[in-house]
């Protein structure tokens, strides 16, 4: 039998604002199925975003839904998951809204290792407002704001997480969209604070600008410049130059935030 | 039985107070002179089974604090000018999305960095018009370390009466300073808690006006699935950019504090009934015009003070009532005419305004302001 996504939308509230072949749709179908294999409640789990097309997705899911401001989605999320940690909370956005605007929410967010789940739809873009350059946008690449080609160097979100301390780490792209509801369900079953990034397309404002002819293009693209973490360990360097691993990419155990903040208030509490 | 006293620091009574009040949860960032607050709740929060969480950031601060307050919780933060300044963009969310909560700010100089130790008053305009929008305020400006606990339990009344961010700002004189203060027993001080739904689940809407101008609010968590957002809402919670729907929603957010500002101002009149001479004045600078209005009383004039607790929304009608009597106002404050400029826009040019504007970090003293008065021909 087919997947029932629609136990999990909001109908009345599509159609969706998102352009033809853009992948931010994939993805919500892909987090929808992760949120079905953990079987959690709709009304215990809070979805979280900030500002952007990829901000949007909350809107469409049937659960308790957060809208933010650009930016400080991992900051409201992290008062939500404080006050009530038996909470599930997932946040949604993409690659401006995370790692520029909202950069300082999304490492300290990482280095508490507070148990909540980041989908960061990464389209290489700032596509809400036309097409301008974002952390994440390759050098050399042209956006709005980089006619003559784009000076500055690219985040990798992914390794970015790691390195502030985040416990889970995984990438997929918008082209393997069988996956993405695998990697996030596991995100969603690790304890502590876990980031998926998903390689997106925005054939709007980035393909036009870059020489992608078709969102068919773009879907190839995501296809031949990634390989997965496995494969590519029996790969020579020459055979993964220019290649992007996608996969689980780090896991580790650590002590999570709430968790610890609760033996914050036992030790409160014995000293009174 | 004796009241519990102690001999407390105002930014200590704000914590109290804020407990008092039944506050769970406090989200903040260090910030001289203000920084008390976070440490005293670090403490206590624990305690009762509170949350206390320090942010990377002022911005993150207020964003934890909209996000706590979302599940229920009376939630708290403390901040000063520059603090102010970066919170300012959520101070705007929690409007809009009305959410309650408090932010405490002690006024120090400025702007930016300005004078990290020194007081000042010079944030009263950025408490009503710092956030971009159009949008409801409410600001209390307590003058004693007593008041800085009680009006803090205020603020949170406030807050959860009108679903709307409250703050309350004690200059830095007031935060620091430390004064006896008589805690009220539990149950003496009314504490006000929101409404929550009181229909099921699936026909809330969290901005259904049906109920008044102030919705019930569900917490998140507690069974109630809805929608928040930023932009412009219908009463489901969902976006729109319908014209009709935007400019009544506008208009019920500000006239759900401006239509209730009878219950929420708060001023205090000292010797104003023959009054020919008003000043005007707020917090630490209001003590100092106490004791000038009693040294002029002796010399023979007849001078009194109003002194505004709630400074927004501002006692408008009253000082109009009082321009009708007074030869002259006048608005000693630790910035350069804030005050003055809002009694301007009250009296209806029916009386000179003598200002008295210090931003040197130094307290005006009653002999300025004994000597402004004999300016008064």
């Amino acid at each position: 039998m087919a997947f029932d996504y629609d136990k999990y939308l909001r109908p009345n509230k599509l159609p969706h604002i998102w352009c033809p072949g853009c992948g931010h749709g994939i993805v919500m179908k892909g987090l929808i199925r992760a949120i079905d294999t953990c079987g959690l409640k709709k009304e215990d789990t809070a979805i979280v975003s900030g500002i952007g097309c990829a901000s949007r997705l909350p809107g469409y899911l049937d659960f308790c839904t957060l809208h933010t401001a650009h930016g400080r989605a991992a900051a409201f999320a992290t008062g939500v998951k404080m006050a009530r940690p038996e909470m599930n909370v997932i946040l949604v956005g993409g690659d401006g809204d995370g790692t520029a605007i909202g950069g300082n929410h999304f490492i300290h967010a990482c280095r508490r290792n507070i148990n909540m789940t980041y989908i960061i739809m990464n389209n290489k873009i700032y596509g809400m407002t036309g097409g301008q350059f974002s952390p994440a946008t390759p050098t050399g690449d042209k956006a709005s704001t980089t006619v003559y080609g784009n000076p500055d160097p690219a985040f990798d979100i992914a390794k970015l997480a790691i390195g502030a301390g985040a416990t889970f780490v995984a990438r997929g792209t918008a082209f393997h969209a069988n996956q993405i509801d695998k990697l996030i369900a596991e995100a969603i079953q690790h304890k502590g604070f876990s980031v998926v990034e998903i390689l997106d397309d925005c054939p709007t404002t980035y393909g036009r600008r870059n020489k992608f002819k078709s969102v068919i293009e773009m879907m190839n693209h995501l296809k031949e410049t990634t390989v997965p973490v496995k494969a590519a360990e029996k790969m020579s360097p020459e055979q993964l130059k220019g290649k992007v691993l996608t996969g689980v990419l780090y896991k580790e155990e650590k002590p999570e935030y709430t968790e610890e903040y609760a033996k914050v208030i036992q030790r409160a509490q014995a000293a009174k | 039985m004796a009241k519990k006293v102690a001999f407390l620091q105002g930014n200590e009574a704000a914590a109290q107070g804020a407990l008092y009040a039944g506050c769970k949860f406090f989200a903040g960032y260090p910030i001289t002179p203000s920084t008390e607050v976070a440490e005293v709740m670090s403490v206590e929060l624990p305690k009762i089974g509170g949350k206390f969480i320090q942010m990377e950031d002022e911005i993150g601060a207020m964003a934890a604090l909209l996000g706590g307050a979302l599940t229920g919780a009376k939630a708290l933060t403390s901040t000063s000018g520059p603090g102010l300044s970066l919170k300012q963009e959520l101070i705007g969310y929690g409007c809009i999305a009305e959410i309650p909560c408090v932010i405490y700010n002690v006024m120090r100089g400025g702007p930016s960095t300005g004078m990290p130790t020194g007081p000042s008053q010079s944030d009263i305009m950025a408490a009503k018009w710092g956030t971009h929008g159009d949008h409801p305020a409410i600001c209390l400006v307590p003058a004693s370390v007593q008041e800085v606990y009680e009006e803090t339990i205020r603020a949170f009344n406030l807050a959860e009466k009108y679903r709307t961010p409250v703050m309350i700002m004690p200059d830095e004189i007031v935060a620091h300073m430390r004064e006896r203060i008589v805690f009220p027993e539990p149950g003496e001080i009314e504490v006000i808690d929101r409404t929550t739904p009181s229909v099921p689940p699936e026909q809330y809407k969290p901005y259904d006006t049906s109920f008044g101008d102030v919705p019930p609010l569900a917490a998140f968590g507690s069974g109630y699935k809805f929608h928040v957002t930023g932009l412009n809402k219908l009463p489901d919670g969902f976006p729109t950019t319908k014209a009709e729907y935007v400019q009544a929603e506008e208009e019920r957010q500000v006239r759900k504090v401006e239509g209730n500002a009878a219950d929420i101002m708060k001023w205090e009149e000292y010797l104003c009934e023959d009054a020919e001479i008003i000043v005007v004045a707020f917090g630490s600078t209001s003590r100092s015009a106490r004791f000038a209005v009693d040294q002029a009383r002796k010399q023979g004039i007849k001078a009194g003070l109003f002194r505004p607790i709630t400074f927004w929304p501002f006692p408008e009608a009253r000082l109009l009532e009082l321009s009708k009597q007074v030869k002259a106002f006048i608005s000693p404050e630790m910035n350069l005419g804030m005050c003055a400029g809002v009694i301007k826009g009250c009296i209806e040019g029916n009386a000179p305004i003598l200002g008295i504007f210090r931003v040197d970090g130094e307290p005006i003293n009653p002999d300025q302001i004994i000597d402004k008065m004999k300016e008064v021909k």
